[in-house]
């Protein structure tokens, strides 16, 4: 199809596109490289001297705030998001299948949560707990306030799974004599695993990263964005860089772990 | 002919009665699936939204908020001249990032859809775009502030190099800063859904154009452009709303010294002036639904998924 030799137009995209890849992992890589800092070092270039200084800081927990509890606690929550973006998002893009009333209102409500600006949600949920008596937690509102975000996200992804879904494979299976579990068992769900495992890595990463919507809703307790963001304005050591460092280097071992399970599924469907 | 078949065979089952095998209708059944995500948007989505606009109208003072129907909240947003100034700015951001994310956004995914010969390698390029979004947004943005700074790595490298003789201070905490953070958190939703509507534009139609004499360009201009459009309205409704709704890329990289809508219902917030905040919150969320509007008049976004 292609047999002719790439013109100049490839030579110069390509470079734009390495230069597009620079500019997305430079500074990331700056901000790795400055971690290292010596213990005499500042926020900037050059090193001061190596050491592992600023991530023996991050532990000791008066230096930099509740450094070990947020992460646990983002960590939990971006487990609790994801358990659930997955199963609802699955629900109901089964439910998109058919037309039903109301069914493109709730489309484009879902739409709606995913324009409306993230500080909106995060006020009117404080609001709401506080007009309530609730007490706002990270276990409760700030769960919501993270569903708001991820759910769209898990919905469209569904939506444009099953768009591409030939109904063929039920209707073989129905007439083979399986019931609609069996067949959901046994014929959707290995079809669409791979898929509802990279709405569940959204879920997680999205919640785990989030902030905006946890700033109002995440009550006595910070999550790790939060404690980062505050970490912004009063700390001046690369202790900061180490806690970005780390945090990183956890989400690529995330995303590398979730598509490592994705190309197995994918493997293995194709083997059977 | 099928579905005669089992309309006329349905009733005759029912009257059969077999009442132990209970079976839920396919509408019931598609209504039972939606309700967890109704009930989560309801909860979490139209009940806060319904509650700050009622909250708009209340009375507060330095402690609390009190119930009542004030329209005060709305005159004094909109009656000031620094609202009016800070919605300027934050458009001005929606602006610009939308034009630069536009423009990079496309090539990137015209690069990866057209000139990228293999799916592996196109799938292992588009990851290579997309992990970075997938990490922390406010760590990514502080990892410009080593770069950008007055001693950072640009100034520098510029002055070793004997190009310039002091630093150039306007590289961070000025409104360059602010949209080239924007620029690198946002660009990926850019270039995802251009990325979809490339791939799905048949390649028989490029080569037709060039069998009939259409240089590149011409293919590019009258034949992909065109049907890149939806993929390109749809990435302008994720930039322009992120941008809209940001307030930290906006108070940490320019350094307190600009503004956003958002960052103003922020320090409101923080000075507990809840009511002003929603009054804020209100006429912001009109703005954004009423461009998203504007856009989905151009997109049918359940068309292209």
């Amino acid at each position: 199809m292609h047999s002719d030799k790439r013109g100049r137009e490839f030579y110069l995209l390509a470079i734009f596109f390495v230069v597009f890849v620079l500019f997305l992992y430079g500074p990331l890589s700056a901000i790795l490289i400055l971690s290292f800092q010596g213990p005499n070092g500042g926020l900037t270039f050059p090193l001061n001297g190596v050491s592992l200084r600023w991530f023996a800081n991050l532990f000791e927990t008066q230096a930099v705030g509740d450094f070990g509890g947020s992460f646990r606690r983002s960590a939990m929550l971006g487990i609790m998001v994801m358990i659930v973006t997955v199963v609802v998002s699955l629900l109901a893009g089964l439910a998109f299948r058919r037309r039903f009333i109301g069914s493109t209102a709730l489309f484009y409500l879902a739409v709606a949560s995913l324009v409306v600006p993230s500080i909106i949600i995060s006020l009117g949920i404080g609001v709401v707990f506080q007009q309530l008596g609730f007490q706002p937690s990270w276990y409760s509102s700030a769960f919501g306030a993270h569903l708001t975000w991820t759910l769209p996200f898990g919905v469209l992804i569904m939506f444009a799974v099953f768009n591409r879904f030939s109904p063929a494979y039920e209707e073989a299976a129905r007439d083979l004599g399986a019931s609609s579990w069996q067949t959901f068992r046994h014929v959707v769900l290995p079809m669409i695993a791979p898929s509802l495992v990279g709405v569940g890595l959204f879920g997680f990463t999205l919640s785990y990263d989030e902030f905006a919507r946890t700033l109002m809703t995440a009550g006595t307790f910070n999550t790790l964005p939060l404690e980062i963001y505050g970490m912004t304005t009063n700390v001046t050591t690369p202790v900061l860089y180490a806690l970005g460092t780390v945090t990183t280097v956890f989400s690529f071992l995330v995303i590398a772990g979730t598509l490592g399970l994705i190309v197995h599924l994918n493997r293995r469907r194709l083997r059977s | 002919m099928a579905t005669i078949a089992s309309s006329e065979t349905e009733p005759a089952k029912a009257e059969g009665a077999k009442p132990k095998s209970f079976r839920l209708s396919p509408a019931a059944i598609s209504y039972l699936q939606a309700t967890p995500l109704a009930l989560i948007l309801g909860a979490f989505l139209l009940l806060p939204i319904l509650m700050i606009s009622v909250v708009s109208f209340w009375d507060y003072d330095f402690a609390q908020m009190y119930p009542d129907f004030l329209t005060m909240n709305y005159a004094e947003t909109l009656g000031s001249w620094v609202t009016w100034k800070t919605y300027l700015n934050t458009l001005k951001f929606a602006f610009l990032v939308w034009t630069i994310t536009l423009v990079v956004g496309f090539w990137v995914a015209y690069f990866l859809a057209f000139h990228i010969r293999t799916t592996a390698m196109q799938m292992v390029l588009f990851l290579v775009c997309t992990v970075p979004f997938l990490t922390s947004n406010i760590i990514r943005m502080i990892s410009w502030i080593p770069v950008l700074g007055r001693n950072g790595l640009v100034n520098t490298t510029l002055i070793n190099a004997g190009i310039i003789p002091e630093p150039i201070e306007w590289l961070l905490y000025s409104d360059f800063a602010v949209v080239l953070a924007m620029v690198h958190l946002y660009t990926l939703f850019m270039v995802t859904p251009i990325f979809n509507t490339l791939m799905r534009i048949d390649k028989s139609l490029v080569e037709a154009a060039r069998d009939a004499g259409a240089t590149s360009w011409q293919t590019l201009t009258n034949v992909i452009l065109p049907l890149a459009k939806p993929g390109m309205a749809i990435g302008t409704i994720f930039v322009v709303t992120l941008v809209m709704a940001d307030f930290s890329t906006v108070q940490v990289m320019s350094g307190g010294q600009s503004a956003s809508v958002a960052l103003m219902m922020k320090n409101q917030m923080s000075l507990l002036q809840y009511p002003a905040a929603a009054a804020n919150a209100v006429v912001l969320l009109v703005l954004v639904l009423i461009m998203v509007a504007g856009i989905l008049r151009i997109v049918d976004i359940r068309k292209e998924l």
